[in-house]
């Protein structure tokens, strides 16, 4: 359930340089939003977010960095992009919470949706490894990780059986160009 | 009549086209050869990034969806199959337009100008024309005792940097109807699928699947029909329903129209058979 929010003036003075960076790298005016929870409405998943989508940039705008930085809306915002299109002001909501992903990352916060990040990190690690994503070791290593071997084991049989998961990943062949991607991100 | 000439276009299938939704590769393959559309796969394409690069690094989605746009060939007009890919790519190809150093970069990494101009196409941009051009008498009864609800999921939102384009919501009705079959109206044609959540989440996405299914079968629709493998794996995948309304893919019920013959492979790759409904209205 979504959380009251009371703050004060100085607050918004102080959490400035915040909302300056998330305005930056999100490439996004969230000033010109009107709090009409347009996106709230739009927003298929806000009934499992703890913050509203218009609580979010609010909390942004407010500098409260630690609140938005911990909180599970950001990981649970699938990039839809249902809000920004209810939104009168044209708002990228979804640019905003990817930005705070990223930035919840580097500064290394408690992340409120481990499953969520660990999904991510499993799929870019297939990309990393064969250049395409390979599902079935997704999921295999994602159940490891979450020591869950039951839930879905009726429906990923059917689906190895119906070869809708294939074994064998699909492949790049120049996989040093891929990498490449991967490697100057390290470097750099 | 026939306007629009043969022509040559690239192809980005994508990661899920490529492997888990491989009837809807192979029925789109299908469709443009009916259509005077010529397919060149990209030699060795990876994938664009996906939501997951997206959401946790910024420059490697970049740099993966780089690599793509840099692989196409600059005489031709590039096809993306997946919704979210062509998301990824035409993001990347606008930050490349506008980020002077970045593409200096790639450039001289790929050892290739950068293609500016490089037409990036939705499935929808590719048939809209062509349909009705190459559509005959005799193929607008194929379909025409379908009743189906269309699912566009997400496909339609854009990121408001690519908010200027042509908006498409109801293309697959207009073409649908215009070969025979009958829409039914439906509260969900929009409603987001829960795309990777289906995998941490199962909980949200199954409560969401299960309303849908539940108000596509109160329709009295024989099918899904939608645009985009995710939608269609969630759709199949997280439904617990005793009796789950088949979902197909727009290209293979298009293609179905169009005559296809070889569509055998397809429908066994689904988890709820659409074939024997499929039968019943005479579609196959």
């Amino acid at each position: 359930m979504a959380k009251n929010l009371n703050s004060t003036i100085t607050e918004i003075y102080i959490g400035s340089n915040f909302a300056k960076e998330v305005k930056k790298r999100s490439d996004t005016d969230f000033n010109s939003c009107y709090h009409c929870m347009s996106c709230c409405g739009g927003c298929p998943f806000s009934e499992a977010m703890d913050y509203l989508p218009n609580q979010i940039i609010r909390l942004v705008q407010l500098g409260r960095k630690k609140e938005v930085l911990e909180s599970s809306s950001i990981w649970i915002c699938v990039g839809c992009n249902n809000c920004s299109v209810q939104c009168p002001n044209s708002v990228d909501i979804s640019a905003v919470t990817h930005t705070l992903c990223q930035m919840a990352i580097e500064e290394k916060v408690t992340i409120a949706e481990p499953d969520i990040l660990k999904f991510h990190q499993e799929l870019l690690n297939t990309v990393h490894r064969y250049g395409r994503t390979h599902k079935l070791e997704i999921m295999l290593r994602y159940k490891i990780y979450k020591k869950d071997w039951f839930s879905d084991m009726m429906i990923g049989m059917k689906m190895i059986a119906r070869r809708k998961l294939e074994l064998l990943p699909s492949r790049v062949t120049h996989m040093q160009d891929v990498q490449f991607t991967f490697n100057q991100k390290q470097a750099g | 009549m026939i306007t629009s000439p043969i022509i040559d276009v690239s192809y980005f299938p994508g990661c899920s086209l490529a492997t888990t939704a491989k009837e809807n590769d192979h029925s789109l393959k299908e469709l443009c050869q009916k259509i005077g559309v010529n397919l060149v796969e990209i030699d060795d394409w990876n994938c664009c990034g996906s939501s997951s690069a997206y959401a946790v690094d910024h420059d490697l989605a970049l740099g993966l969806a780089a690599r793509n746009l840099f692989l196409a060939e600059s005489d031709r007009p590039l096809l993306v199959a997946c919704p979210n890919c062509i998301i990824r790519l035409r993001l990347a190809h606008q930050e490349l337009c506008r980020n002077e150093l970045m593409r200096y970069r790639f450039e001289k990494k790929w050892d290739k100008t950068f293609n500016r101009d490089l037409q990036i196409l939705h499935f929808f941009e590719l048939i809209e024309n062509r349909i009705p051009e190459y559509m005959s008498k005799e193929i607008s009864q194929k379909l025409k005792q379908l009743k189906f609800v269309p699912y566009y999921g997400c496909m339609l939102n854009r990121p408001n940097s690519l908010r200027h384009e042509k908006n498409y919501k109801g293309l697959m009705e207009k073409i649908l109807t215009d070969l025979g079959a009958q829409p039914q109206d439906w509260a969900f044609a929009s409603q987001c699928c829960g795309t990777f959540l289906s995998v941490a989440r199962p909980d949200l996405v199954t409560s969401i699947i299960n309303r849908m299914m539940e108000d596509a079968a109160k329709t009295g629709a024989d099918c899904i029909i939608t645009a985009c493998a995710m939608c269609h794996m969630n759709l199949e995948v997280r439904c617990t329903l005793k009796q789950p309304v088949p979902v197909l893919h727009f290209s293979e019920v298009l293609s179905l129209a169009f005559d296809v013959q070889s569509h055998d492979g397809w429908f066994s790759r689904h988890l709820v058979d659409p074939r024997p409904i499929l039968k019943s209205r005479a579609v196959i």
